[in-house]
């Protein structure tokens, strides 16, 4: 039976062929101001 | 690096150096938790002793088990090695000494005198000034000078209160909007401010150039109006409440957050939340812990954290419910796009404050965000003579997620970036240090966010 259900994820190890554009929003710009979130950005090109 | 939680019925498990998240059953949880010291014959031993009872776990079913976790492993989706660490710095060196976003501190004064204000209610413990029109010319210049071939530019108008210099405001608006295709740029301006201003011209200026507005409101009457109040000692509550409904109607789904702080007074701050989503109609949401001294009566004790982490739950279950209502909220912290969200640069070299992100006082000093601004010694330069301080720079070049060995064993270093330097700086003296507190209530949100995304998925199917 299954057991494990892997859900869709963005390869990081992928990103590092084709990330690091920097053109993302900074993230302490978007809404909090005093914690960042990397974490809650979007990638512009993803 | 693998991480397992349960939460809300379901197990987690977070492969961190891969991105990979699976949801388990509990016999392939603790397959998962005895796989790399076990051999599979114990697994298989101890998964029947524990679960033997059970007509769906078999020894051929729990090796079928143990195969499908070995092939995630072999497809670099659990128990993924670290193979990020000397990339490190590799983003900030190679992004050189670009700038790409800045905060425009347009106002050093407030018509609020919050409790907590980290900034001194908008002084940052300097003299009261407004940024004249020359110098926030000036500092556009510097950002486009500086921005390399990035071509999104970011610009938050910040204080104290900014609608408080409001003309200028408009006209650095009009300025960067009338060389952007000559410089092959594209601004994204945010506005942060507390309401008192808000009128109908803001209220359309904003809805057509500001990308994001940030509305200060900390939720229900007696919580707000108990920091936010006037230099009469008058709550702000009744001023700013139909002010920021207004805005929020005419932005016709543009991007904006209420964005409130929580403190010693309500770290069951998911009322306020509530209150600001059922009883004022607001669905975007963002509500933080207040950033203090740990003798400010305002500072979140060891008791409230367990609170906090628990609202955190609280509030995770309450959007799921709501999401399935048809009435979904947004809550900043939950937002994540896990196919379309950051790379490994980004999630290794976080914001990127002292080096692509900085903020800009009425003076046009350099600090390397807008929590520095005030501390003499992280003066970065100024937007006429550029980045002087070539060391401070370096050593916020030097921040990213591998920087502190405390993070080398946590599952969420590449969610939180190594964390806020600012909080960090605040809590312990060095931006290198580690904000403990920070750390407990980041992992607890993020979990709290991937249970949702597993919640969907289940939905799902």
């Amino acid at each position: 039976m299954e057991r494990i259900k892997t859900l869709e994820t963005r390869s990081l190890c992928e990103s590092a062929k084709n990330g690091g554009c920097g053109e993302c929003q900074t993230s302490c710009q978007s809404a909090c101001k005093t914690s960042c979130g990397v974490a809650n950005q979007k990638c512009e090109n993803a | 690096m693998v991480h397992q939680y349960q939460l809300n019925g379901y197990n987690i498990v977070l492969d961190t150096c891969s991105g990979g998240i699976h949801v388990v059953d509990e016999v392939a949880y603790d397959i998962i938790a005895m796989f790399q010291d076990h051999s599979p014959d114990e697994i298989v031993a101890a998964m029947l002793e524990k679960y033997g009872t059970r007509p769906d776990v078999t020894e051929q079913d729990l090796r079928d088990c143990i195969a499908d976790v070995e092939a995630l492993k072999n497809a670099g989706k659990l128990f993924t090695p670290d193979t990020f660490a000397d990339m490190a710095g590799t983003f900030k060196e190679r992004s050189g000494d670009v700038v790409k976003a800045l905060c425009l501190h347009v106002a050093h004064t407030c018509n609020l005198n919050c409790a907590y204000c980290f900034a001194s209610q908008g002084k940052y413990h300097g003299d009261r000034a407004l940024m004249s029109f020359e110098v926030g010319k000036q500092a556009l210049d510097f950002l486009v000078a500086h921005s390399g071939h990035r071509r999104n530019l970011e610009v938050d108008f910040f204080g104290g209160e900014p609608l408080m210099n409001w003309d200028v405001v408009k006209r650095l608006v009009e300025y960067a909007r009338s060389i952007e295709q000559e410089k092959g740029k594209n601004f994204r301006f945010t506005l942060t401010t507390n309401g008192v201003l808000i009128d109908d011209e803001v209220i359309d200026f904003c809805n057509r150039e500001m990308s994001n507005v940030v509305l200060s409101l900390d939720g229900r009457k007696e919580i707000n109006d108990r920091t936010r109040v006037d230099y009469a000692g008058n709550g702000s509550y009744d001023r700013i409440v139909p002010k920021f409904q207004k805005l929020v109607k005419a932005r016709g789904g543009k991007n904006y957050y209420m964005r409130g702080t929580f403190t010693h007074a309500n770290p069951d701050f998911t009322k306020d939340l509530f209150h600001m989503a059922d009883d004022l109609g607001f669905t975007e949401l963002s509500m933080e812990p207040v950033v203090c001294a740990p003798d400010d009566p305002a500072a979140l004790t060891p008791e409230d954290l367990e609170i906090v982490k628990e609202q955190y739950e609280i509030l995770a279950k309450d959007m799921l419910r709501r999401e399935k209502e048809g009435k979904p909220i947004t809550f900043y912290h939950y937002m994540l796009d896990l196919t379309g969200g950051p790379c490994v640069y980004k999630r290794i070299s976080g914001c990127g404050s002292g080096t692509e992100y900085m903020a800009v006082t009425p003076w046009g000093d350099l600090y390397p965000c807008h929590q520095f601004v005030g501390e003499e010694n992280y003066k970065l330069g100024d937007i006429w003579n550029g980045v002087t301080n070539t060391a401070l720079r370096e050593e916020f070049r030097s921040c990213n997620a591998y920087a502190r060995p405390e993070c080398a064993d946590c599952w969420a270093k590449l969610y939180c970036s190594g964390g806020c330097a600012a909080n960090a700086f605040h809590a312990t003296g060095s931006i290198r240090g580690v904000y403990e507190a920070g750390c407990e209530l980041f992992r607890k949100r993020i979990e709290c966010a991937i249970m949702m995304k597993a919640a969907e998925a289940a939905g799902e199917d």
